[in-house]
């Protein structure tokens, strides 16, 4: 049989997810602006969105990696960039490393309640001092008396500020010496982790952002996950894998304004008829339809290699690139289709717009993107 | 023009393959590439000063099959394989040589196609057979002085007149068609039907009444593009293409398909070879004491080069593999079209710049790129016309 991209399967998926999207979370967009409720993440776990292609052992759909892109894909439909981002993280970014480097124990601790809802999940990269250069991390964690000690601090954490479970790296030392990047699972209620702040935000207010501080923050020594010294290894890849994620749902999130947009032009009238049939918002859109089309077909081939298992980080660093480029230039020229009532509050547009504008940044910059594309050019 | 529906929420489709190329493929690209380097690409400099090609490349291509992939064996081809002769033009694209390459197209993916889909058991006989061989040249004539994209618009005239047509009227930029031995026309037979009333004809270039003569241009230099002058030039009955009057405008906006896609298939890749020779350039160049290439500004410029390039073959691979699986494809064909001129112009635009003085001097092909790459958003149906068609399939 020859392989297809999407099988009917992921066609029922997609219906589902926008079900879910457009009638239980879009409803609530506006009200939830700068906070949305725990019950999402529970919620989206009942339906099974938060485990797709995790084991089904642990609550998993066991399903394959076309069933994310669909989760991707469709759960921008909730007009709030803030909520499809929080699950994000929750489904594919911080729970990622639990299930590939995780023991049995620690899949059962914190993957299922994870994939049921039940906890909510963090990432812990970004510090004050250092992002996308990972290497450079200032957070410790010290070998001392059979545990791990950690101190430092972590900024710009998405789901932080009600997270029970955070994935951390570290820079490992023991006896006195560097023991190179090793990641850990940190409860959030252990002594020594303090949420100092949440972060006020342009755009994604609805989701939490938190800077966290650890202050001789004591954990098992159970709590490492993965290979200790092969933490930055291991947080590569979860980027590759967070990166393609992020392309998919920028792609989404400017394929979703333009949709709305074209269906405004065509209803919005000017001098006495539609602006759609004017030549040069015509023009725009079709701009706007053939980008839309190149990033998603461009994500999709991308995501397609990287399910056969292949490490396509070149692909990856382009996708995340050009879709937060295009994405950005897209919610743009809508908001300009819109005019007046694009840069009202109550338009989902302006909102879309502040949204996209962090997937130039989040999940490694622009420019990290093209040292990277650069690099792999022989540059 | 199309029932089809774009909108943004418009997916892979469930029931078709995402792969392309098979082994067979990968093998006939080795095949093509290998033809390329050794019989097209040591020769392309010298052609392009000359300004011309042997008309023995075309029997080359014959003997070796590489004109052949779209049609059947019954015809000397061994497809009908749009994937394979995807293959090809990407291959042919890697020559470095915007002419030649228009020269074949205009062959092969008009000429050649127009015979195929259209023509009768005869018409095919006598004129696609031998074209397959690449013994006869052909080209595929529409455009005129005072019309293009708006084939409505085309102002020559097929008179019936007893058993035969009598052409008049002039049309221009016909890639081929100053050497051409046999051109496919699109003149009026009902001028007052319309688009209804435009035919097809295939007319040998030994016609009395029909001369042409070669155009010069700012790029393509190599190709015979030319102007065709049809002054009482009478055809038999049996020239008209498929033997049906009125027909003409729907067989070409169904052919335009292909011939936009082909067109993107060849941007897609002219730009990654255009990309290539300016970051081999890069890494030679110093300035500073150091590599162009290495230098931040120029390495990010080059990520987003290579980032648009493989974006906009993703797009039109998409666009591919709809068309060969029979799904309608209007706006997204007429999407790799645009993307890929613009992508190729860009992308040889910047090929110049990072020559720096070198790449304004003829010596040097960063200008041919760059001129050949200016042809992408005009020939086919400008960038405009793509627009519009787009935003036509988006109801607007």
């Amino acid at each position: 049989m020859p392989v297809t991209f999407f099988t009917p399967e992921h066609d029922a998926l997609r219906a589902s997810v926008r079900r879910f999207a457009e009638d239980e979370l879009a409803p609530h967009a506006d009200e939830w602006e700068e906070d949305f409720p725990d019950w999402v993440f529970k919620r989206a776990g009942e339906l099974g969105f938060l485990g797709l292609t995790y084991p089904v052992e642990y609550g998993g759909q066991g399903a394959d990696y076309f069933s994310t892109i669909v989760f991707a894909e469709e759960i921008g439909r909730c007009n709030n960039g803030g909520v499809a981002l929080g699950l994000a993280v929750q489904s594919d970014m911080a729970t990622t490393p639990i299930n590939k480097f995780g023991t049995h124990e620690q899949r059962e601790k914190y993957l299922a309640p994870c994939i049921a809802g039940d906890k909510i999940a963090c990432l812990g990269i970004s510090e004050p001092n250092a992002g996308s250069d990972v290497m450079n991390i200032e957070t410790t964690a010290t070998w001392d008396g059979g545990e791990w000690v950690i101190n430092g601090r972590k900024i710009f954490i998405t789901n932080g500020w009600r997270a029970h479970v955070m994935t951390l790296v570290a820079k490992t030392k023991r006896d006195g010496q560097p023991a190179g990047h090793s990641l850990f699972l940190i409860d959030t209620d252990t002594p020594g982790y303090t949420k100092t702040r949440k972060l006020d935000k342009v755009g994604m207010r609805s989701s939490d952002t938190a800077e966290i501080v650890f202050e001789d923050c004591r954990v098992p020594a159970d709590a490492l996950l993965g290979t200790e010294g092969e933490g930055f290894k291991h947080i590569m890849w979860e980027l590759q894998g967070e990166r393609l994620i992020g392309a998919l749902a920028a792609t989404s999130g400017a394929a979703r304004m333009l949709e709305m947009t074209i269906r405004y032009a065509k209803e919005r009238e000017a001098f006495g008829r539609p602006i759609a049939s004017f030549q040069a918002i015509r023009h725009k859109i079709a701009e706007m339809a053939t980008l839309v089309t190149a990033i998603r077909e461009f994500a999709h081939y991308t995501a397609y290699r990287w399910n056969s298992g292949e490490y396509v980080v070149r692909e990856i660093s382009m996708a995340k690139l050009i879709s937060g480029e295009i994405g950005c230039q897209i919610a743009d020229e809508c908001l300009q289709i819109f005019g007046g009532a694009g840069y009202s509050s109550d338009n989902p547009i302006q909102r879309g717009w502040r949204d996209m504008r962090v997937n130039r940044i989040g999940g490694g910059t622009d420019e990290i993107m093209r040292e990277i594309i650069g690099k792999m050019e022989g540059l | 023009m199309t029932d089809q529906v774009w909108f943004p929420d418009k997916f892979e489709p469930a029931d078709v393959p995402y792969e392309l190329f098979t082994e067979d493929h990968r093998a006939l690209r080795k095949s093509v590439k290998a033809f390329v380097e050794k019989e097209m690409t040591p020769n392309v400099e010298r052609w392009e000063q000359e300004e011309d090609f042997p008309r023995e490349l075309f029997t080359r291509l014959g003997e070796l099959g590489f004109l052949g992939m779209k049609f059947p064996e019954s015809h000397g081809g061994s497809g009908p394989d749009y994937v394979a002769e995807a293959v090809i033009i990407e291959e042919l694209a890697n020559s470095g040589s915007g002419g030649v390459v228009a020269d074949i197209g205009a062959h092969k993916d008009l000429a050649c196609l127009y015979l195929y889909n259209f023509g009768d058991d005869k018409q095919r006989e006598r004129w696609l057979d031998p074209a397959i061989r690449g013994e006869i040249l052909g080209c595929f004539a529409v455009t005129e002085p005072g019309a293009g994209s708006d084939v409505a618009g085309i102002q020559t005239r097929a008179a019936k007149d007893g058993d035969s047509y009598v052409l008049n009227g002039s049309k221009i930029f016909i890639t081929n068609g100053a050497w051409c031995d046999f051109a496919i026309v699109a003149a009026k037979t009902d001028p007052a039907a319309g688009s209804s009333g435009i035919s097809l004809f295939v007319v040998d270039a030994e016609t009395p009444g029909f001369t042409r003569h070669r155009m010069k241009m700012l790029g393509w230099r190599t190709s015979h593009t030319g102007e065709l002058v049809f002054d009482d030039c009478r055809v038999s009955a049996d020239c008209l293409l498929g033997g049906q009057a009125g027909q003409g405008f729907y067989q070409i906006m169904q052919n335009f398909q292909w011939e936009r896609l082909a067109m993107a298939l060849g941007q897609s890749q002219g730009a990654v070879r255009t990309y290539e020779m300016a970051k081999k350039y890069s890494l030679e160049r110093k300035a500073f004491g150091r590599e162009i290439g290495h230098f931040q500004v120029w390495r990010h410029r080059f990520a987003d080069m290579a980032t648009k390039i493989e974006m906009t073959r993703a797009l039109t691979y998409h666009a591919l593999r709809l068309f060969v699986h029979g799904v309608p494809c209007v706006a997204e064909v007429s999407m790799a079209k645009y993307l890929s001129s613009e992508t190729a112009f860009k992308t040889a635009d910047e090929a110049v710049q990072v020559h720096g003085g070198y790449g304004y001097m003829m010596e040097f092909s960063a200008q041919r790129a760059w001129r050949d790459a200016r042809l992408g958003p005009i020939g086919g149906g400008t960038t405009e016309i793509m627009k519009d068609i787009i935003g036509k399939t988006l109801g607007l």
